[in-house]
This record gives C-alpha cells, structure tokens and sequence, in this order.
C-alpha cells in the first residue's frame, strides 16, 4: 500500500532541502531533482486500480483532513509525476546553459509539483486550495525565471489573472462554508442534497467555475496563457500546459461538477458550448502566430476545448474521450513544447521565418516534432486521433451532431496549424531563413534527446490502452465520475 | 539630523536600541504560548519579522545585511519548513499516521501548561521561524532589487553588491 501522504512530503522536503545545501555542492540540486521526480514517478504507477482514503492525523473524514486516492486523481498523479520527470530530466542541460540558478529553479519546480499532487489527491475544499495556491504561486515565480523585461511582464500578467481566479475561489468556499458549515468535499455533498436549492448555491457554483475556468484558460478567461507560457523555459512550458492547468483548472471542475455539485443537463450544455467556442478560436488565434511557443500555448487553449466537450457530455463514452484526451494532450503538448526548447536552445530563436530544413541536421528533434504534430492534429495510429474519434462518436452518440460537427472543423484547422509547423521549420524553410546559421547547428545533448523519444514512443503506442474501451485501463475514472455524488459520498464518509 | 550617518535620526536609532528586545521577546511569547492564547506560529513570525524591518528602517539595510545577510535568512526559511515537515513525518514513525499527535497531550498537573498540547508547540516555532525569516526577506528583496534598462531591455540586478565597493 502506497502511503498517500508520500506524494506531498517527498516533493516538498526535496524542494526545502535543495537551497540549503546547494550553495556548497553544485551537483546536488540535478541529481536530487531527477530522482525525487523518478521516485515520484514509479510511486504514482504504483497507485494504479486502488481506491483508498487516507485520515490526517487520524481524525474521521467530516472532521479532519482527508486524501482520497480514486480512479480520476491517479490518473492525474501519473500525468503529473510522468511529466514532471520528463521535464526535470531535460533541464539538466537546458537550464545550464540558457539560465544561472539551478537551485531554485528546482525548488520552484518541486513546489510545483507537490502543490499539483496534492490538488488531485485533496479530499477537503480548503487543503484543495492552499495546494492549488502553492502549485500556482511556484508557477508564477517560474514563469519569470529568466528576470528580462517580457517575462516579467508575462509573470505579472499571470500573477494578477491567477490571483483573481483564486479571489473567485476562495469566496465561493466560504460562501460554501457559511452555507453546509463542512469544507470536506463529501461531507458539502451529502449536506447541498438534503438542503433545498436557493440562489445562492447557484451563485457559488458560478463562482467556482468561473475561479477555475480562468485556472484552465477557456476561451473567455484565456488571455493570460498565451503571454505565460512562451516567456517560461521551456521544461516549465511543458509543465504549465501539459500538467498545470489540468492539474489545478480541469481536474478540480470535473470534480467539483460530478461530485460535488451532481451533473445535469443546464451544466452539460455551459461546459459543452464553452468547450466548443475555446476550441474553435484557441485554434484560429494560433494559426496567425509566427513564434512558435506562442502558436503551441494557443494551440494548448483548443486543446482544452475537446476535454471540456467530453467531459461535458455526460455519457460514460464521452468522459473516456475527454479523460483520454486530457492523458493524451498532455503527452503531445509537452512533447513539442520540449521540442520547440531544443530548437530554441540551438537555434536561439522561436520565429518560424528564420528556421528551416532542421531535419538535416537535427534528426531526434525533428522525428519528435513530427510524432507530436501528427498525435496532435489526430493522424492515425497516434493516440491523438483516438481520443477525437471517441469524443466526435460521443457527440453524435447523445444527440449532438452538430458539437461533432465542429470539432472535425477543429481537427482540420489543427491539421493546417501544423502542416505550417512542419513546412516552415522541420522540412520547408522560412522567409529568413539564416544559411550560416544553419551549417553550424547540432542535435541536442543526449540528456535532452532521452525524453524527446520516450515521449514520441508513448505518443505512438497510447492508443493501445483503449483496449478494453470502457472496462480497461480508464473502467475505474469513468466509473468514479458515472457514480456521481453519491458513491463519492458513501466511500468517503460511509453514510 | 546627521546626514553623514546612514539610517534615521539618533532618537529613532536610541529608541530602537532599547525597544528591539522587547518586541523580539513579545514575538517569542506569541510563538510558545499559541496554543494556549491567541496568537500561534504566523503571528509571532510576523512579529519576529517586524524586528528586523524596525532595525533596517532605522539603521540602513547595510547594517542588518551585515549581521544577518541574505543566505543566512533564506536558509533559516528553509529550516523552518522542513522543521515542520519532518514533525509531521516522524507522526508515521511513530504511530503510523502522518500528522499524528505522537506526544503526549496532557500535563501532570493538569492542562493549560506550556508542555501540554503535544507536537503543537513545536509546529508553531517551525511556523515562527518560517514566516519570520520569509517576510524578513521579501523586505530585503524589495528594497534591495532594481529593475535598470540596458538597450531598452528591462533587467533584474541587485543593488547589494555595487552598495559594497
């Protein structure tokens, strides 16, 4: 049996630990990073089909603190842990050569993630809060890691955004604590059935919605990603689209719907509607994009919209396609957006008119560029064209042909986004194209190759794990969300 | 006022000299005692923090920075919190659950003594130094870093180092 609590102390003594002995020894902060995340890792693999609940300090679940380990947070603990030692293993040469202090870029990152752990393993509002706070202060701290003008400018942007989401949030939990007198998540649940429906409810659900939509950056509240997530290095790129805003933005929402406030059709239509105007202008904005990093972050944006559908629609078929593409986004996106940093770290440059014909001379980089593209403009057999296909037969599935309608629109204006990728720098070149340049570059160091390929190969063969469709591997995260309120109830306090 | 002095003037400097000490043990009290009164880790850190900003205030930032400096406080914050971590770790030493008030709660001769509520007060002096040594440094970092523009690129430089030639 894993110990739940492992997951929070390990992250968060390793991130206090670095700064005081790295002043002295210069290797420890890589070597601790690394395997801290390796070891988070293999524990997160190690949770996979068990169901447990873990009492802080030994106090029963409507009093104390609870963590709850279910099908949907360890899904959302390999995401993290995977990505994060993925992320880590890159910075070793990234961070060195391109930024100066190490060990608090560490730290920061392991605060990050430690915060995201225990978001997804929380089982009580508040705890879910001061996690959610870590794991975003941590962020906005790394996403101005570089100290020039534009990055501090994009940690500003982000820091007030995210500072007002939050503001959303916590009113919403102590309008939710003066309402219930609970925070556990349970606990709210089982008092917001017996109580009658007044406004108020409503007016907390609002809140906490629009607290986490800003988190998630759908299309209304987005305007901070596409500043923040270019300006970070690019391991930390990968980690704010790839796990931030799932871990604290689209987690906690397919929580707090299905199992707090119960799913119905009004809330069905809210979140498949929002779903389909992020994805369609996510997609639309970045297609005018010329930097690179700027172009992925706003891609990010249409890639939520497709798990905000899936999710949104309610059936069981339709939460394995969102469920499954949230797994998948999260592999592309981070997978490109490390590709997109090592072209950056030898190029020096994120504008797609001055790259060009870089599968000569960076193989590796290239291959992976052209897994990542294909995955996520849903080419098969890459897992992305599975998880499209799932959430498209969904929406036809519950009646909705016209939601299917649009995200095949989507999926072909995705297509185009990164046909421009790869014509204008893998296998094209752009209209100032720099030739000098060119003769000199290199393929990345092997440390920065190493998560580029496992990446590409878990892009290839994830759409394996749809054997079994709704009884495999994703059987128990369906079956938590189809359960609803009260099966969440019964397991956590057992009425 | 003397201008060739760094700092505020002589009344302020003497007045801080004799009231530091008291705030300081004020703040100490408001640590040890949290669990008895009002007050706790947050609060007396915040006290202990308030300490040094009346010393920098009063003296110059060069003055606290020579007695304490900045990696000094950076690693007592980090004490802080991994004091607290390991508090709360040694619980699944101790009784299996982590969090677990594994001492013991009671006093002999009854409640409402300094020793009688467990790992609490120890927490709270982790919290204390946390928050003390944290707050201390984002006043430091404030008044110490500038942004200069260098080709009308925006920079982060530390004005600590060009104070000390």
């Amino acid at each position: 049996m894993v110990n739940l609590p492992l997951f929070i102390i390990i992250p968060l003594g390793v991130a206090f630990f670095i700064p005081m002995v790295s002043r002295k020894f210069k290797w420890v902060p890589d070597i601790l990073g690394n395997l801290t995340t390796f070891i988070l890792l293999l524990l997160s693999l190690m949770t996979l089909n068990r169901e447990y609940v873990y009492h802080i300090g030994g106090w029963r679940a409507p009093f104390g603190i609870v963590l709850v380990l279910d099908g949907l947070s360890c899904l959302l603990l390999i995401i993290i842990n995977l990505i994060s030692f993925m992320a880590t293993l890159f910075s070793i040469e990234y961070i060195e050569k391109r930024f100066t202090s190490k060990l608090r870029y560490y730290s920061l990152f392991l605060l990050m993630v430690g915060g995201m752990n225990g978001t997804v393993l929380s089982g009580d509002l508040f705890n879910l809060f001061v996690f959610m706070e870590i794991a975003s202060i941590a962020s906005y701290a790394l996403v101005g890691f570089g100290c020039g003008s534009s990055e501090l400018e994009a940690s500003f942007k982000y820091l007030v955004m995210g500072n007002v989401g939050s503001l959303f949030i916590l009113y919403a939990i102590a309008l939710i604590y003066g309402k219930t007198g609970s925070l556990n998540i349970a606990d709210v649940a089982r008092i917001l059935k017996e109580i009658p429906y007044d406004n108020l409810i409503g007016f907390v659900f609002v809140l906490i919605l629009t607290g986490f939509m800003i988190k998630a950056a759908l299309v209304p509240f987005h305007s901070w990603l596409p500043d923040a997530h270019p300006s970070a290095p690019a391991p930390i790129s990968a980690m704010l689209s790839g796990v931030v805003i799932k871990a604290i933005g689209v987690y906690v929402i397919i929580r707090i719907v299905y199992n707090l406030f119960g799913f119905n059709q009004i809330i069905s239509n809210l979140i498949v509607y929002m779903g389909v105007i992020s994805m369609i202008i996510g997609v639309t904005l970045a297609l005018l994009q010329w930097d690179l990093k700027r172009l992925l972050a706003y891609s990010s944006i249409s890639q939520i919209g497709y798990v905000f559908i899936g999710i949104g629609l309610g059936s069981p078929f339709g939460i394995l396609g969102g469920l499954f593409h949230l797994f998948n986004h999260s592999l592309f996106k981070s997978l490109l957006f490390l590709d997109s940093g090592s072209i950056e770290y030898q190029t020096g440059t994120r504008d797609l008119n001055k790259m060009g014909l870089l599968y000569k001379k960076m193989p590796i980089t290239s291959f992976s560029t052209l897994c990542g593209a294909l995955s996520i403009s849903g080419i098969p057999p890459f897992n992305g064209f599975w998880s499209k296909l799932i959430i498209i037969l969904a929406a036809i599935k519950s009646g909705r042909p016209i939601v299917g309608l649009w995200i095949v629109i989507g999926s072909i204006l995705g297509l185009s986004l990164f046909t421009k990728v790869l014509r204008y720098s893998i296998y094209g070149k752009g209209e100032k194209f720099e030739k000098e340049k060119w003769e000199n570059l290199k393929e990345v160091p092997e440390t920065m190759c190493i998560p580029l390929i496992i990446l590409s190969i878990l892009c290839i063969f994830t759409g394996l794990l749809l054997i079994g469709m709704e009884n495999g591997i994703f059987g128990p995260v369906i079956d938590v969300l189809n359960g609803g309120v009260l099966k969440y109830i019964n397991k956590i306090i057992g009425v | 006022m003397n201008n060739n002095e760094k700092g505020m003037s002589i009344i302020v400097k003497t007045v801080t000299r004799w009231i530091k000490g008291f705030i300081f043990l004020f703040g100490l009290s408001i640590v040890l005692f949290g669990h008895l009164t009002p007050g706790g880790g947050f609060p007396g850190g915040v006290i202990f923090a308030a300490t040094f900003i009346l010393i920098t205030l009063a003296f110059g930032k060069e003055y606290v920075l020579k007695k304490i400096g900045k990696t000094l406080a950076s690693e007592l914050d980090s004490l802080g919190a991994l004091l607290f971590l390991i508090i709360a770790t040694l619980g699944i030493y101790f009784s299996g659950i982590f969090f677990s008030n594994f001492i013991e709660k009671t006093h002999p001769t009854g409640n409402f003594k300094l020793f009688s509520s467990g790992i609490i007060p120890l927490c709270n002096i982790s919290i204390g130094m946390k928050v003390g040594s944290c707050l201390f440094m984002i006043f430091i970092i404030v008044s110490v870093v500038r942004v200069i523009f260098e080709d009308g690129k925006g920079k982060l430089i530390t004005t600590e180092k060009k104070d000390k030639k």
